[in-house]
């Protein structure tokens, strides 16, 4: 149309309007140049005299080193953990919910230096980090502080008890909001936890520890041990745990639940997901383009249940896919601190190598790639947003977890048929519908084989609402009274 | 009248014989998207970028029952020259005046390129026979209005009389002849996004040149959302038919800060291309002042006293 072009010119003067840089201050943050293991409610030094530097995903620049920690070290974990139960599990549960409050408020006070700490150690969007991560972690020991003098109401008859100690394994894409999932419940309900954060993400759970000093938590309630895959195996096989919970690959789930065989221990697994988001013609178009992104782009779709596939009706698939171009050429790929970054670094490189291993194959396979033109840095790792249109449902990009920024786009014609392609995956996590109907999204729900199924909106939160998965998805729930049944025996 | 006109013909879709589509829009998400461009930091340069624009907007507006020769001359000049210590300042887009008063501001921007809109159309209520306001806008054009804000016939709207409400705006326009025609939906009447998603079309279907949210004298009048569906209509027309339209938010929009939240919203729905005074305008009494007090904090670091920024 001329009269843009015209208009351009008017603008031209001036040249795009182009935001200024405004980051969030690093100062808020102080970090020790080491970091040693909470055990027993203090630091200690590893015995395996072993330390890894943990670095900025977005500037490859080392922020601290910590302990990685050996079988010795978490044999003392899980010991302290087990001394700490005894008294732990005899406190009046009402004086266990003040710990869980006082935890809670000390995370809204800190906030500011936590969600510094993530975007800094995890590469993900200051924005993202204090407007969702952080208020949400908080939001989890509000919510479970609650139950705690509760139990008997939330199963009433069923004379509920703490299972004992927790072994708990978290992933590197929500550090501390994981950590709140995990460690919430589970103090609630009177057990004490060995808390292992992600290789690439240790900081938060490292301030975290200090956080339960300021929160007077009593010791071996929380013990967190650091380290790569190895410490998560020495603490999955050790004697003296009651249960173990884990929020990551399908791959290691498996292995963990083969490692359990046999033994006496509760198992709860989060993993994998290839959510369908279900778009029907009759939604709010402009709406459904930013469920789309939020689904897919939130946390560089470091998400386990990330809206992966996109399915829509054949007959505004056009439509559609030109509004979500153009709404991805407006996505601010960069500094993670920045206020106006949406879209932060890859968390590590092997997680970027995965990706794009991925992402080669479906062009390789037949999909059409569009990326935006976008600017990466040159250092720390990073991938431009994605989508593939033309994706068959045996296309590897629709059928394995990319764990990226990157949406596979597939089409279908009537709802049954979006059941069909929707269930047919080995996932189960979560789906979205996006329909004006609210009764086609009842009759969707009820037949989409995932944990949680979002009517239009995509990855919300809420601590009473539970979440886990069917299938390789997993199984167990977090949050809500379902959350607590994970952490409870009943005599 | 027509009871049929659900779509009107501008809007058919190109060739291809599909159904046209009115779309929905839902709030919830609606307002979820607006808060988050809210929060967007806008720093330095581009402050300073975004303040001078939001001048170069501006609808310097007065309203009032109240309203003298003596006033709206004194905001005529005010409107040529803002910050008279501060002659990089530009100038504001237009006067916003009722039609009485074209002729005084008319006298009073000679020489100026500052523009005048006259409200019409019985504003605000839109309560009037045809005739009368087709009269009113006839008298303003006369009188010398470059701009016609008109008032949609809510009461049309809302009883679901949509031939109507266009028929009167086509009817308007003629009127107008040279003159940029405005149309005010007053979203704070229409009770849904979904209502303001058609009345914007059928406004834009009759032959509107902007579209503008409210009167200033209905609570709530424009928000981020509101202005936001209003764009994403804009953009919809813009990929069917090539028509490139307008967006006035008016009234309650008293802050720099809220100013450079409009922008922010209007720079990621329609681009850079849609911001400039030709396609987006601010209506507002009180924004300015508080727009040239930011500028000159950008400036020289320092926040002012109000009393050095004239009253009108």
């Amino acid at each position: 149309m001329g009269a843009v072009e015209k208009q351009r010119s008017g603008l031209a003067a001036t040249g795009a309007w182009d935001y200024a840089p405004s980051p969030e201050s690093r100062e808020i943050v102080s970090l020790e140049e080491r970091y040693g293991l909470f055990i027993g409610g203090e630091e200690v030094s590893p015995r395996s005299r072993s330390w890894f530097t943990t670095v900025s995903p977005a500037t490859e620049e080392p922020l601290a080193e910590v302990a990685q920690a050996g079988a010795r070290d978490v044999a003392r974990a899980v010991d302290a953990a087990r001394e700490g139960f005894e008294a732990w599990s005899a406190w009046k549960p009402s004086e266990r919910a003040k710990v869980l409050f006082r935890i809670a408020r000390i995370l809204q006070e800190r906030a500011r230096e936590l969600a510094v700490a993530e975007s800094l150690d995890g590469g993900k969007p200051i924005k993202e980090s204090r407007d969702v991560d952080l208020p949400l972690a908080a939001a989890h020991f509000f919510y479970y502080a609650g139950w705690a003098d509760k139990l008997e109401y939330a199963f009433p008859g069923r004379r509920p008890r703490p299972l004992g100690v927790a072994a708990q394994i978290v992933p590197w894409n929500f550090p501390l909001l994981m950590l709140a999932w995990k460690i919430a419940p589970a103090l609630a309900c009177g057990n004490t936890v060995v808390l292992k954060p992600a290789e690439t993400t240790p900081l938060t759970a490292l301030l975290f520890a200090d956080v339960c000093r300021q929160a007077q938590v009593p010791p071996g309630v929380v013990n967190i041990v650091t380290g790569d895959g190895s410490t998560g195996a020495h603490l999955v096989r050790s004697e003296g745990i009651d249960k173990v919970a884990f929020t990551g690959s399908t791959e290691v789930g498996k292995a963990i639940q083969r490692e359990l065989a046999g033994r006496d221990i509760a198992l709860t697994l989060e993993l994998g997901g290839k959510a369908a988001n279900i778009v029907f013609d009759d939604c709010a178009l402009d709406q459904a383009v930013e469920g789309i992104v939020n689904g897919i782009y939130f946390n560089q779709g470091h998400v386990c249940c990330a809206g992966s596939r996109l399915l829509v009706q054949e007959s505004i698939h056009d439509q559609l896919v030109r509004k979500l171009k153009r709404r991805m050429a407006t996505l601010r790929v960069g500094d993670p601190l920045d206020k106006n970054t949406d879209i932060g670094a890859i968390n590590s490189k092997a997680q970027l190598e995965r990706i794009v291993e991925l992402v080669e194959s479906g062009t390789e396979e037949g999909a059409e790639i569009y990326q935006p033109p976008c600017r990466l840095p040159e250092k720390g790792w990073w991938f431009a947003p994605t989508v593939f249109t033309n994706v068959a449902q045996s296309h590897r990009i629709a059928r394995e977890e990319i764990f990226g920024p990157v949406l596979s786009v597939l089409t279908f014609r009537t709802p049954d048929e979006a059941v069909e392609k929707a269930n047919n995956t080995m996932f189960g996590l979560s789906a979205g519908v996006w329909t004006e109907k609210g009764s086609r999204i009842l009759w969707m729900a009820d037949r989409l084989r995932a944990g949680v199924v979002w009517g239009n909106t995509f990855n919300r939160f809420d601590p009473a609402s539970p979440f886990g998965g069917y299938k390789e998805s997993g199984f167990g729930r977090e949050g809500g009274r379902h959350g607590l049944e994970a952490y409870l025996r009943f005599e | 009248m027509s009871q049929t006109l659900a779509l009107p013909r501008t809007l058919e879709l190109p060739g291809g014989g599909r159904l046209p589509r009115v779309g929905s829009v839902d709030a919830v998400a609606l307002e979820a998207r607006a808060a988050e461009l809210a929060k967007r930091s806008i720093k330095r340069e581009s402050k300073v970028f975004a303040l001078e624009l939001a001048i170069r907007m501006m609808d310097l507006t007065t309203l009032e029952g109240a309203d003298t020769p003596g006033k709206v001359r004194a905001m005529c000049t005010k409107a040529m020259y803002p910050d008279p210590g501060e002659p990089s300042v530009p100038h504001v887009a237009a006067v916003c005046v009722y039609p009485s008063l074209v002729p005084v501001a008319r006298r009073a921007l000679k020489g100026s390129s500052v523009k005048i809109a006259s409200v019409a159309t019985a504003f605000p209520s839109g309560q009037a026979p045809l005739a009368v306001k087709l009269a009113d806008v006839r008298a303003a054009v006369e009188a010398g209005a470059d701009e016609i804000d008109m008032v949609l016939d809510r009461g049309a709207f809302l009883s679901g009389r949509m031939g109507q409400v266009y028929e009167e705006v086509v009817a308007v326009k003629e009127e107008c002849g040279n003159a940029h025609l405005k149309v005010i939906l007053e979203t704070g009447e229409l009770g849904s996004y979904d209502a303001v998603r058609r009345a914007s079309l059928v406004a834009i279907a009759g032959g509107a040149d902007f579209i503008k949210t409210s009167t200033g004298k209905v609570s709530p009048a424009a928000t981020l959302p509101v202005t936001l569906c209003m764009l994403e209509v804009i953009r919809d027309v813009h990929d069917e038919t090539g028509l490139v339209i307008g967006t006035k938010p008016a009234g309650g929009i008293r802050k720099a800060k809220q100013a450079v939240q409009y922008l922010c919203v209007l720079h990621e729905t329609l681009g850079v291309d849609w911001m400039t005074p030709d396609l987006f305008r601010f209506g507002a009494s009180s924004l300015l002042n508080d727009v040239l007090l930011q500028l000159r904090k950008q400036r020289t670091g320092i926040y002012r006293s109000p009393d050095e920024f004239t009253l009108d």
